[in-house]
């Protein structure tokens, strides 16, 4: 048979939905029947015809529609619950050519982002805001909504939603027709097809004030949700023309865009130089300055630092002082946390890279060049992972012996050091003070041992500016983990004596 | 003869859901449920095969972006 397609699958959509996992390519993951799908079709269409697809951004918000950007072939962001029209006022405050579809649910425009909605609203930003309004939380099984009409059965309301104890249902079109700034706003149904027709009418007079920088447009649309609300094809239809319209009259509520002029914002700085001296105010110099004279060879080479222990050991701070310190060093470094989810008592690690190159991945998870253990079970996890020929400094006054094969091995008495200075607390600073000794060559850039010193107590300063009364015993106790190492270095065999560090197989 | 233009629709049953919208919108009721299942488990409307006008009624209320298409059957074709 030969024919013209008349209608067909809108260019709008991708060819195949790509991005939708599993079997099914040609389907949105929609129930049958669902509101969404119609209405994807009807703003598909529009963008195609708009032909408008390379600066459309469409919003998905949460709810079943987050997945929204599988089909639309255009941009897409998913944004937090309710939070879709700060975003889109970004976005379109950023390039004001931006054409942004916030797409919202009843949960997310009326319940948890109503002042973000209403916010964006009386700014009259330029966005059109899709509002899907199906009278029930459809995601998560059927739950109450701000929309639930009066006596309406749903999971959390099983005699039917009482006035006297939940209140009436929130009229959103109605609010926002009364604010100043918004130019547009509908209310339409997705229910029988004559609906459906002005509801497509809607679609396209929204995105054109979009396109014509009129300011805030807002469509809501009344959407079936036949699975949550146990209903067929028929009876949903017939749910929403006699009993939603009944309290949610169909109509146009405002439609001033023919008196507006299009809206005109101050201008943004766009000049990149002042960006990046804005975000970036520290001068990093790569490489090695002329005067360098370090000639060591691990000074060129990536330190790939672990540092784990218990919650509230100073863990994270230790790599912020170390990657803090390297940072007025001149190296490029990333400091990485990694916490459970307990407040105390859980294990901490942070993972620490540091080089004269720019870093890659800031994971640190084999081939570790340095770990540093504060208990003995961090030990135990961490220390496989230290490559051979690795350094491995822990807190000998809690962790046993252990057995490193080739690897070399510093062991301080930090917790037994930091008690006699006062705190258990300052244990960090006195590893911090062995390893400026056992990685002295790594950090030294030449004749600048001076200084040296001087980068660690700024280090210390700066990771402690907000507890000025700590940073003086800090220091304190970088110094005696100076010492430790200082001591067991004396030919006489002082380190029996004192007991503080042991080095092994250097 | 008259100058009736001549529509036909076609449903792929591999995307309909059966939710019964198209069957419900239709005009002329010639659109109807079958009986069959398609892979997804689901029974599939389909066109009875005669008397389709090309209002679109069905393309707009089907929710899937793809499982309708409507075509303007051109005179030799007839």
């Amino acid at each position: 048979m030969t024919g013209k397609i008349v209608y067909a699958r809108s260019k709008g959509f991708f060819e195949r939905f790509e991005r939708r996992p599993g079997a099914i390519k040609d389907n949105m993951h929609y129930c049958p029947g669902c509101g969404h799908g119609i209405l994807h079709k009807l703003i598909a269409e529009v963008i195609s015809d708009y032909n408008i697809q390379d600066k459309t951004i469409f919003i998905s918000p949460v709810g079943c529609s987050v997945f929204a950007y599988y089909y639309f072939d255009c941009f897409g962001i998913s944004v937090p619950h309710g939070r879709a029209p700060a975003v889109a006022t970004g976005l379109v405050r950023a390039n004001p050519d931006n054409i942004v579809i916030s797409y919202q649910g009843d949960g997310d425009l009326g319940a948890i982002g109503f002042n973000n909605f209403i916010q964006a609203a009386n700014r009259g930003e330029n966005i059109a805001v899709f509002f899907v309004n199906n009278a029930i939380y459809g995601m998560t099984g059927g739950q109450m909504a701000p929309t639930t009409l009066p006596g309406q059965k749903t999971q959390t309301s099983p005699f039917g939603r009482s006035v006297t104890n939940e209140g009436y249902p929130l009229k959103v079109s109605e609010m926002v027709a009364a604010l100043d700034s918004p130019v547009y706003v509908e209310r339409t149904a997705l229910s029988s097809v004559r609906n459906i027709m002005n509801a497509r009418k809607a679609v396209r007079k929204a995105l054109r004030n979009t396109i014509d920088k009129k300011g805030f447009s807002m469509v809501e649309f009344l959407s079936g949700c036949p699975i949550n609300l146990k209903m067929n094809a028929r009876e949903m239809n017939e749910f929403i023309d006699n009993q939603m319209s009944n309290y949610f009259p169909l109509g146009c509520l405002k439609d001033i865009a023919d008196s507006r002029d299009p809206i005109k914002r101050p201008e943004g700085v766009y000049n990149s130089r002042q960006v990046i001296d804005v975000l970036y105010p520290v001068k990093v110099q790569k490489g090695v300055a002329p005067d360098f004279r370090n000639p060591s060879r691990i000074f060129e080479k990536e330190r790939r630092i672990k540092i784990a222990g218990f919650g509230g050991q100073g863990v994270l701070s230790l790599g912020m002082m170390i990657a803090t310190m390297s940072k007025l060093r001149n190296f490029n470094v990333s400091w990485l946390p990694s916490y459970g989810p307990e407040m105390r008592g859980g294990t901490a690690n942070c993972s620490v890279v540091l080089s004269r190159e720019p870093v890659g991945s800031p994971v640190v998870d084999k081939e570790c060049n340095l770990l540093i253990a504060l208990n003995q079970p961090s030990l135990d996890k961490f220390l496989p992972e230290l490559k051979t020929n690795g350094v491995l400094i822990y807190d000998s006054s809690t962790i046993e012996p252990p057995n490193c094969g080739d690897r070399i091995v510093y062991a301080v008495k930090a917790s037994d050091i930091a008690k006699r200075i006062g705190d258990l607390k300052y244990a960090n600073s006195v590893i911090l003070g062995t390893l400026s000794v056992v990685m002295e060559d790594y950090f030294l850039e030449g004749a600048d041992k001076q200084d040296f010193d001087r980068t660690f107590e700024e280090a210390i300063m700066d990771c402690f500016s907000s507890k000025q009364s700590v940073i003086q015993l800090n220091i304190d106790a970088f110094y005696a983990g100076k010492q430790a190492v200082f001591k067991e270095n004396q030919p006489d065999g002082a380190a029996d004596n004192y007991g503080d560090c042991a080095v092994k197989n250097k | 003869m008259k100058n009736n233009k001549l529509y036909t629709v076609i449903i792929k049953p591999e995307e309909c859901k059966g939710c019964e919208r198209c069957v419900n919108a239709c005009p002329k009721s010639v659109l109807k449920m079958g009986e069959q299942l398609n892979f997804m488990g689901v029974p599939y409307a389909y066109y009875i095969g005669d008397g389709c006008i090309g209002c679109a009624a069905c393309f707009y209320t089907c929710p899937e972006p793809g499982a309708i298409t409507i075509i303007e059957k051109s005179e030799e074709g007839s």
